[in-house]
């Protein structure tokens, strides 16, 4: 914007670096923290990787927790993405009694606080024989993923041409194979922005499984890491725990720094319409 | 529908005496809600909430909209400061409480020891020590976490507003401050009415950051209205209890929630 453009340049790079210092400094400091020795954890003295070795062998192991926190998102993720598609298409593209009535009840879901449903939730998928479940884990963080999905896959389906599918249809499609030979790739940036949000709601959720999950060899990562920090009898550990939110944490940093142009992507659409 | 399901069921817990081990034995309204208020946690932990919700919010708009006006311009530098500030989103509030909670510790914290050497401070701070530490402690962990991410949202509203308005307002004499008021707060009041209305309701349903920073002291000083949920729940396995602070909690949020959206098109 032209007009911050005359602001003295000096003092600019002093404040906005000081800000990138800041907002940087927790993270690194964790990923240091995470190899370098501290007196009471694993990594007694000089740096190493002894709190990723403690690591490895807590609780079930570390294998264990990153395998139950990979068959949430991943189970998540496809449900989202399955259920939001079709959603999302039949909202932008067919007629039926009620559609406006149905996605607004779609988008009240979104007013329903998190915390407030997770009691009787428990008390459901304990009737039905889901709890300490992983794949009920993944159906609870799914229904909470699917206003937003829903809504940003109706907006992507509204933006391509309805020509595309009437020339797919006259060269012979139906709708459901119009559907996944000629929309799907047309709206591949909007499920990237919804498969990336969802993986970080359903990667990083805490409150869900520590309600759900009561069976220490089925908590998903980062319950365990909490839990983990509480076991040695008050002398707590954090050396490993700096190292559990670094594995946490570089996945999910990873993904950001390679997608965020379809993270940014979401908001443009999520702010512009909302 | 598979929200209808659950919400019917909150509502006939609230109204039953459910415990945790021994599941329904039958109904016993309204003692599930009068025994709520004599909770002595109920009325701190609503006031703590609201607390908690008004700084966050404040301290959060304001550092949000003024990060977004200087980022706006797209120099190199500033790609790189935009990135910085959204890093932190990409981690859980969960790892960002486990990151800080470390942060903040008197055994391997590096803050104590970092403001001892440039000679500001005589001895270490308790950064989760007091009432009012933890409190500040947690609001700059939120903040840290989150305010790339409205940064985003008012990002977005300020590249919707045209240069010519600023151009035009140029010519007619306008300075920056009377643009800023004149020109960029009206038109940027749906982006605003947008990170106000999910600032708020995530602060007033606030329980990670509390639950593992703060684990709620010290002296159950920073106990919020979930975690309260949360204790009745699985800590005094009263489920009805629970339930009914949960219906009572959905409500006020529907109400709120409410109130903001009405608010909000009155405006445009």
């Amino acid at each position: 914007m032209k007009t911050f453009r005359s602001l003295s340049r000096t003092p600019y790079y002093v404040l906005t670096g000081g800000l990138a210092i800041i907002f940087l400094f927790p993270l690194l400091w964790a990923g240091l923290a995470s190899v370098s020795g501290q007196a009471g954890t694993a990594q007694a003295e000089g740096f190493g990787l002894g709190n990723f070795e403690r690591l490895m062998a807590y609780g079930p192991g570390l294998g264990q927790l990153v395998s139950n926190s990979v068959i949430v998102s991943v189970t998540t993720v496809v449900l989202t993405l399955s259920l939001s598609l079709l959603g999302g298409y039949a909202f932008a593209r067919f007629e039926f009694p009620g559609k406006n009535v149905l996605f607004l009840a779609v988008l009240a879901i979104l007013m329903v606080p998190y915390a407030s449903l997770l009691v009787p939730l428990y008390v459901l998928l304990g009737n039905v024989g889901l709890t300490d479940s992983l794949f009920g884990l993944s159906l609870v963080l799914t229904m909470y993923q699917l206003p937003f999905a829903i809504f940003m896959m109706r907006i992507s389906f509204e933006a391509i041409p309805a020509e595309l599918e009437e020339s797919a249809m006259i060269d012979g499609c139906n709708s459901f194979t119009a559907l996944l030979r000629v929309l799907v790739p047309a709206v591949v940036p909007g499920l990237v922005t919804v498969g990336l949000f969802t993986f970080f709601a359903a990667w990083n959720d805490f409150i869900a499984p520590l309600i759900l999950i009561s069976d220490a060899t089925m908590a998903p990562l980062p319950l365990a890491v909490a839990n983990l920090r509480q076991q040695a009898m008050g002398a707590v550990d954090y050396g490993v725990t700096e190292a559990g939110v670094a594995v946490l944490a570089l996945p999910c940093i990873l993904l950001f720094l390679l997608l965020q142009r379809f993270y940014v992507k979401g908001f443009m659409s999520g702010a512009l319409k909302g | 529908m598979l929200f209808v399901v659950p919400l019917f069921t909150v509502g006939q817990m609230s109204v039953s005496d459910w415990s945790l081990l021994g599941g329904n034995q039958g109904l016993n309204a309204p003692e599930n809600y009068t025994g709520l208020a004599k909770d002595p946690l109920l009325w701190p932990s609503v006031g703590f909430t609201l607390q908690y919700t008004v700084i966050v919010t404040v301290i959060m708009m304001a550092l949000a909209l003024g990060i977004a006006l200087i980022v706006q311009e797209s120099t190199r530098w500033n790609a790189f400061l935009r990135t910085a500030i959204l890093v932190p989103s990409a981690l859980g509030l969960a790892s960002a409480s486990l990151l800080f909670w470390g942060l903040y510790s008197p055994n391997i914290g590096p803050l104590s020891p970092m403001l001892e050497g440039l000679g500001l401070i005589d001895e270490p701070i308790s950064f989760l020590g007091t009432p009012q530490a933890a409190l500040w402690s947690t609001v700059f962990l939120i903040v840290w976490r989150f305010t790339g991410f409205y940064m985003l949202i008012l990002m977005v509203g300020l590249q919707g507003i045209s240069g010519e308005i600023y151009e035009a307002a140029r010519i007619d004499g306008a300075n920056r401050w009377q643009m800023f008021r004149g020109i960029t707060l009206p038109l940027l009041r749906p982006s605003i009415a947008m990170s106000l209305i999910l600032c708020i309701t995530g602060s007033l349903l606030a329980f990670d950051q509390f639950y593992i920073l703060t684990k709620g002291g010290p002296d159950n000083s920073t106990i919020t209205i979930v975690q309260l949920i949360y204790r009745e729940a699985f800590q005094k396995f009263d489920l009805g209890a629970a339930a009914a602070l949960s219906v009572i909690v959905l409500l006020a949020l529907v109400l709120i929630n409410l109130v903001q959206f009405r608010a909000l098109r009155d405006k445009e």
